[in-house]
């Protein structure tokens, strides 16, 4: 395979970037799940808040 | 139960087709193997022009409609807009190199626009970090996206207006979708890398919208509960100094 660099760099990137933003969009949904928990318990433990 | 199928279902198309693009298509007889980064250069700006395209749409519906779900869809547009732009571009780099013998060259019209189109993402990303009140943002945001989108249709038309390193399309225009001017088995890796890719996207957007809404729910209760996320923020670098 000719322009092997060129290959893996194009590919590496694109996908590897794909993956890593799923995995970061991943953990940013699990932080904002468990502080919307967090908040839902809050305010059914007192209604007033 | 859905969005977890479609993630894995775009996860297997994307390993699939890139495989088949990578391993099973003949090489180009002039480009070479470099023709191969074209699949997934190609199917990241495809998605650049959905999202953006998308953002301005969902901006759109917010203006009529002032319902803050649109705002959320469009954010997620412009997250990934940006993301599979800057894809778009590094790819083009990546096959440029070996096959025009530079990396960028600020005199090609689709090149150009193409940077003037990931610059007006990141602007729109930043102007949303500016603005505390939703609402306010939104509206803002909205424009700012509509403006974006002017620039989809000149980065697509610029090889046709103006003369550049870019070739002609191969199969964008009307005419060339029934007789590309590439061979079948091209075509057939390039359209499952395309199919691939907007099955990803879709999970993405899905994914990038639910912690929308949630980043707006934990907002709201910051400011229901008598203070900003702002200010909940100056004063944890309060409490940090």
């Amino acid at each position: 395979m000719t322009d092997l660099g060129f290959i893996i760099a194009g590919y590496g990137v694109i996908l590897g970037g794909l993956a890593l933003y799923a995995m970061a969009l991943m953990r940013r949904l699990r932080a904002a799940r468990s502080e919307a928990d967090r908040i839902r318990r809050a305010v059914g433990a007192d209604p007033l808040e | 139960m859905g969005t977890r199928l479609l993630g894995i279902l775009a996860l297997v198309a994307i390993v699939g087709a890139s495989a088949f693009g990578l391993f099973v298509v003949k090489a180009d007889l002039n480009q070479g193997d470099a023709q191969r980064i074209m699949y997934v250069h190609v199917a990241s700006a495809w998605l650049a022009y959905l999202s953006f395209g998308v953002t301005a749409l969902a901006g759109l519906a917010y203006l009529v409609r002032r319902d803050l779900r649109f705002d959320a869809v469009a954010v997620s547009g412009a997250e990934l807009g940006v993301m599979f732009t800057a894809f778009a571009i590094w790819g083009g780099m990546m096959w440029g190199r070996p096959v025009w013998g530079v990396f960028w060259s600020w005199g090609d019209p689709r090149l150009t626009t193409t940077a003037l189109l990931l610059a007006l993402g990141i602007g729109y990303l930043l102007l949303r970090r500016l603005i505390d009140d939703p609402a306010r943002r939104a509206t803002r945001a909205a424009v700012a996206g509509l403006i974006a989108a002017v620039d989809i249709p000149i980065v697509h038309f610029s090889v046709e207006w103006w003369r550049g390193l870019h070739q002609g399309p191969t199969i964008g225009s009307p005419d060339k979708i029934l007789n590309p001017s590439a061979p079948g088995m091209f075509v057939a890796a390039l359209m499952f890398q395309l199919l691939a890719f907007s099955l990803a996207w879709g999970w993405l957007m899905l994914r990038r919208y639910q912690l929308a809404r949630l980043e707006w729910l934990i907002e709201e209760e910051g400011r229901l509960g008598g203070i900003s996320a702002a200010q909940r923020a100056a004063r944890s670098g309060e409490v940090a100094t």
